[in-house]
């Protein structure tokens, strides 16, 4: 019997990486398909077929639909998924060090102070030498970073425990006074305006193939460097007194998770502004479908999270057609109302016992 | 296996412990006491790691704290917590697993055959394999605890440190948790380190105690040294007493309650008592200290009936005990409050009187039969059987007597016995010698615990003459009312 449920087990976690990428593929699939101009299906699979394998010949495809396609549709999937996951796995990392599970980058104040950083670039127009394009995301990222670590020391100024709700409200602190100061840059900012509402609200259009050099390999960093911290992550969400007791250097992790989660927090404002929630929704769901174990919880996240902003993105741009909505304000409709639950659930289940 | 040195330190700005100097054996049970913010928990988490040690050493097993890489420490050093928060749902076996980081080892940390192997040894040793896949969340705080110790028995550490265990646990728990703590360090050599609030569980189990009093050391010593009343009267500033544990030998600590004593004292004599053809029943107003050897409520104890009953000289009863029980219970009385004696002797030849002295008094009754008169010098001519028993004295002494008084009244009031028969010329039909009591003879003593306090009751003392005086008059008295009634 012992036997039968640890296959069961397994069976699950390969079902759930099967499901998660079926998933992915579907949106993906319909992101690229639905729009204006309705791509088919079929077409789709030929014209990236045809761009990866060069060398078969799939026929021959309409150019207006191959240039939609690898120009408009593909970058900006690709991109709105790229984000998706760092945020995803960024809270879910977050959440676990903090063991809190109403932590994600936007509720603790990172993005706000990733867009801080992003809009100082766009304001002064800063360029580093050497590093170029890359100015943007690298000072989003030391924002983001700057911020964690003040509003966890902030935090643990109000309460050695560090409950929930101290570290959310601390988040709602910082997010409010960096939001006003963002507002007062555009205030003081003429043309640069529509740019910089646009990090405000979120967004992933008309970005192009550049931005996904932008992100992807501050993407791969965050994510390699938070996998490879999962068996830690484990240990700390019983507590960090806890998990040095079984032998986590609590002090190094905490440095190396922190750092990772600002990157990825970081690299996603720099090239979509504040996109909240999704770092919030889509751990929950998958802890809820799978289970809390990090090493699974983490590319389950970044699988689902791309595939859900993927589809958060083509509702916003189709769904009051043709005037495209900021992609936060998806996120947060669904996003808000599942915040509320779990603040809910959580207070429920601390009364009960 | 452990030796702290001359280790001062605590939090950054205040040194909470100083000077602390003591060494932990291999395979050892070892207790920390001490008063709240005695600095217990500080000494634990210094131990552990956590917490920074100012001046001075801790040797592990030889090595300086210091030395040990997190990973090291965790394989040589468990903890486990008073109580461990969890946010997300876990299921058993992941927590347990858990346990099994220290071990790991390369870039991927791969999880063996051996990890494997430990985990599901130590759930089913601690008997959490049953519901291994369970969410950790849903279990109740006895089974949470017990999966934290799986998860840190699963670290195979050689000193296992525990702050306060069996908080937050009910009494079954505790003592299964302490037992099974028991056997692993006299078993597997594991060293456990443990801070206890309970002291009789810390003096019922531990090798060694270390209490602490304000950051220092006030002893560090065996049990039965640490636990002695002016000591943790001292350092814990309450009221206590020590007794010995009734089966073990390890000394236990009762609380005395700071309310106040009831100034009025109470008097027994015969206006509590009541006799009637079945039993005899003395109800005094308050609980009165026991010692005595009835079917019921036998030993030492506070009591507030006391029943001696008549049953017929053919009695026979496979659980007379029960019986008793049953018997007092159909008759209003509560076994537990009660003391029961039983006789076949007609009640209503009784005997009681009260014997006054200037401030206390010794109220005795005495129902008495000789039928199966013995000389206890010749008894081994007798053959074994129990009879209802056919002299019960009960005393009653209005007044505080110590656990020796006591002891000397059993002593004294026996002799008051064998000297009446002695004087009465009853004889041992079996060997043609005088008596020096029946078979089944009961004594009873009991006291008010109120008023002049007496220490002694050996033959001579002021409590001991009264008490002969009395049993001498009410046996003899009630021999011969008992004699005359057969002779009729």
């Amino acid at each position: 019997m012992q036997r039968l449920s640890i296959q069961r087990f397994l069976n699950n976690k390969y079902l759930a990486y099967i499901l998660a990428g079926i998933f992915l593929f579907l949106a993906i699939l319909f992101g690229i398909s639905i729009g204006t101009v309705s791509v088919p299906m079929v077409t789709i699979m030929k014209i990236i077929g045809a761009k990866l394998l060069w060398f078969l010949s799939f026929g021959d495809i309409d150019p207006m639909y191959s240039s939609i396609v690898l120009n408009i549709r593909l970058p900006r999937v690709i991109l709105s998924g790229l984000v998706g996951a760092s945020l995803a796995i960024a809270g879910a990392a977050f959440q676990g060090l903090l063991r809190n599970p109403l932590a994600d980058p936007y509720t603790l104040g990172v993005s706000s102070g990733a867009s801080v950083g992003a809009v100082l670039t766009l304001f002064f127009h800063l360029s580093i030498p050497i590093i170029g394009s890359f100015t943007l995301p690298l000072l989003s990222i030391l924002f983001s970073l700057f911020t964690i670590f003040l509003v966890l020391t902030f935090a643990s100024k109000i309460e050695r425990s560090m409950r929930v709700e101290t570290i959310i409200l601390t988040g709602i602190i910082f997010s409010s006074f960096l939001g006003a100061i963002i507002s007062l840059m555009i205030a003081l900012t003429g043309d640069e305006l529509r740019q910089i509402i646009g990090w405000l609200l979120g967004s992933v259009s008309m970005r192009g193939w550049e931005y996904i050099k932008i992100i992807l390999p501050f993407f791969i960093i965050g994510s390699a460097l938070l996998i490879f911290n999962a068996k830690e992550l484990n240990a700390m969400s019983f507590g960090e007194e806890r998990a040095q007791h079984l032998g986590v250097n609590v002090q190094k992790r905490k440095l190396i998770i922190l750092t990772a989660g600002s990157i990825l927090t970081g690299a996603a404002v720099a090239v979509s502004g504040t996109i909240g929630f999704v770092g919030l929704v889509i751990p929950h769901l998958s802890r809820l479908l799978w289970g809390p174990d990090h090493r699974h919880l983490l590319p389950l996240s970044i699988i689902t999270g791309s595939g859900f902003l993927i589809l958060a993105d083509l509702i916003s741009r189709t769904i009051i057609s043709p005037t495209e909505l900021p992609i936060g304000v998806i996120t947060a409709l669904i996003g808000a109302p599942v915040f509320a639950i779990i603040l809910l659930q959580r207070k429920r289940k601390e009364r009960s016992g | 296996m452990l030796s702290v040195q001359q280790v001062s330190g605590g939090y950054s700005n205040e040194a909470v412990l100083n000077d602390i100097s003591f060494e932990v054996k291999t395979g050892e049970l070892f207790g920390i006491l001490g008063p709240n913010g005695s600095g217990k928990t500080t000494l634990l988490k210094m131990l552990s790691g956590i917490l920074p040690i100012q001046t001075g050493e801790i040797l592990i097993g030889g090595k300086r704290l210091q030395e040990y890489r997190a990973k090291e420490l965790a394989q040589m050093v468990a903890v486990l917590s008073q109580h461990s928060s969890q946010s997300f749902s876990y299921s058993v076996k992941e927590t347990v697993s858990l346990g099994r980081y220290a071990h790991q080892k390369g870039f991927f940390q791969t999880w063996s055959n051996e990890d494997e192997a430990v985990v599901q040894r130590v759930m089913k040793q601690i008997g959490v394999a049953a519901f291994q896949n369970k969410n950790i969340q849903e279990l109740s705080g006895g089974e949470k605890q017990r999966v934290f110790l799986a998860q840190a028995l699963a670290q195979e550490p050689e000193i296992l440190l525990l702050d306060e265990p069996t908080n937050h646990l009910d009494l079954s728990y505790q003592k299964e948790l302490l037992d099974f703590l028991k056997r692993w360090t006299s078993e597997k050599g594991l060293t456990v380190i443990s801070i206890f609030h309970d002291l009789n569980l810390a003096g019922l189990y531990c090798d060694r105690l270390l209490l602490l009093e304000k950051g220092m050391i006030n002893i560090d010593h065996v049990p039965n040294e640490v636990l002695r009343e002016e000591r943790i009267r001292d350092v814990y500033h309450t009221d206590i007493q020590k007794h010995p544990h009734p089966k073990v030998a390890a000394p236990q600590m009762v609380l005395l309650p700071s309310v106040d004593k009831e100034t009025k004292t109470i008097e027994i004599d015969q206006t509590m008592l009541t006799v009637s053809e079945e039993f005899i029943v003395l109800t005094p107003t308050t609980p009165l200290r026991t010692m005595s050897s009835g079917v019921i409520g036998s030993g030492t104890g506070w009591h507030q009936t006391f029943v001696n009953r008549h049953v017929d000289k053919d009695y026979n009863c496979n659980d007379h005990r029960a019986e008793m029980a049953s018997f007092l219970r159909s008759n209003g009385f509560e076994p537990s409050e009660t003391v029961g004696m039983m006789t076949a002797v007609v009640l209503e030849d009784v005997i009681f009187k009260l014997f006054k002295q200037e401030d206390f008094s010794v109220f005795v009754v005495v129902t008495a039969g000789v039928g199966n008169a013995i000389d206890a010098s010749k008894s081994e001519l007798h053959t074994y059987g129990l009879v209802p028993g056919t002299i019960n004295t009960w005393i009653f002494v209005n007044g505080e007597l110590t656990e020796e008084a006591f002891i000397q009244s059993i002593m004294t009031a026996t002799e008051a016995k064998v000297k009446a028969m002695h004087d009465l010329m009853v004889m041992d039909e079996v060997t043609g010698t005088i008596a020096t009591g029946t078979s089944t003879d009961s004594i009873l003593i009991a006291a008010s615990q109120t008023g002049t306090v007496l220490e002694f009751a050996g033959t001579i003392t002021p409590l001991g003459k009264l008490i002969s005086k009395a049993v001498y008059q009410c046996t003899t008295e009630a021999i011969q009312k008992s004699s005359r009634r057969k002779q009729l």
